[in-house]
């Protein structure tokens, strides 16, 4: 169980970001999670709620976009999208691949920040 | 109070892999093999470094370890019989390590990475937690006892999956 860990530092690289962009509060964090990410979305909800109080991000409301897992396969020569994480065989072909295109991540994509005049500034990193 | 959608790319553990990189950097420049174990606990992580470190130093290899376990030195006393540089570290709960600690302990033991051969890390017995900390590792090594179950890989498919090598001990049944 290390989703508490994880939801510290989630809340840690969101709360810079925010500061950043000068924002006063953190309403909405956009999260990618790929299945093969190793983190558990029920543990890291309830872990997020519990380290986001007392921070620019309290009450803030975490949407997850699960991503499964995708390989690339070379015999069919495209990705192909995997049911589970439990077997890495070509859905077409039945080919084992260990040439991973999505499921690994972790990631913030973006945030809903409120502030006064946060609205006018423009995006650090168009 | 206004409100915007600010588009960022963030990694959640991006601290913990620029370090762990910084890491991977100076044992490539250096000519270190760097290796962090994971297994269940008990699997054999211990033994099998006893006996790795042993042959090195025996050849004369230069070889520094670091152990991770909630409590107690045991494996790093275990280890230090080798004659290799051993430290222990207590993660007090921690359910695996991290990057940030590898640089504190590595640091914290005078250990200068450009003196050394081999460089070992042991991580705390969990085959879930450690999958998601890079520890700046060449090669990660997940061991597999037969004892354990042989559907294992199927039931911890992130740590497997993620591993470089894979290990597995307790192959020879003690005498009934
Ligand atoms: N029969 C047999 N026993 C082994 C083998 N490897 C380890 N053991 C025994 O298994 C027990 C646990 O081994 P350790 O090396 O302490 O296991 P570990 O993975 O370091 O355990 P933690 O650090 O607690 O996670 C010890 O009693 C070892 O002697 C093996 O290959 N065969
Ligand atoms: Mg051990
Ligand atoms: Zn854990
Ligand atoms: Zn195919």
């Amino acid at each position: 169980m290390h989703e508490l860990s994880i939801a510290m530092q989630l809340v840690d690289v969101a709360a810079r970001a925010a500061e950043d962009a000068g924002a006063e509060r953190v309403s909405v964090v956009r999260l990618r999670l790929g299945a093969l990410s190793g983190v558990v979305r029920d543990a890291l909800e309830f872990s997020f709620a519990i380290v986001a109080a007392d921070t620019a991000l309290a009450g803030a409301q975490l949407q997850i976009e699960e991503l499964p897992l995708v390989i690339y396969c070379v015999p069919c020569a495209r990705k192909a999208t995997l049911v589970g994480i439990s077997s890495f065989r070509c859905p077409s072909c039945n080919t084992p691949s260990g040439d991973i295109r999505q499921g690994r991540e972790l990631e913030i994509v973006g945030l809903e920040i409120m502030g006064a005049g946060v609205a006018q500034q423009q995006p650090l990193h168009p | 109070m206004e409100t915007r959608l600010l588009a960022i790319r963030a990694g959640v553990l991006s601290k913990n892999d620029e370090l762990a990189a910084t890491l991977r950097e100076r044992f490539d420049a250096n000519g270190v093999l760097a290796l962090n174990f994971v297994s269940s606990p008990g699997t054999g992580k211990t033994a099998w470094l006893e006996a790795t470190l042993r042959a090195l130093v025996q050849r004369g290899q230069r070889v520094a370890a670091l152990v991770g376990d909630l409590e107690t030195d045991n494996d790093a006393r275990r280890l230090a019989r080798s004659g290799a540089a051993v430290r222990q570290i207590l993660t007090h709960g921690n359910c695996h390590l991290e990057a940030e600690w590898v640089r504190n302990h590595i640091s914290a033991a005078g250990w200068n990475i450009a003196e050394l051969d081999y460089f070992f890390i042991e991580n705390v017995g969990n085959l879930v937690c450690p999958a998601s900390y890079d520890l700046g590792e060449q090669l990660r090594v997940v061991l597999l006892a037969s004892t354990e179950g042989e559907d294992k890989p199927l039931k911890y498919p992130v740590i497997f999956n993620s591993a470089d090598v894979a290990i597995i001990t307790k192959w020879i049944s003690p005498p009934l």
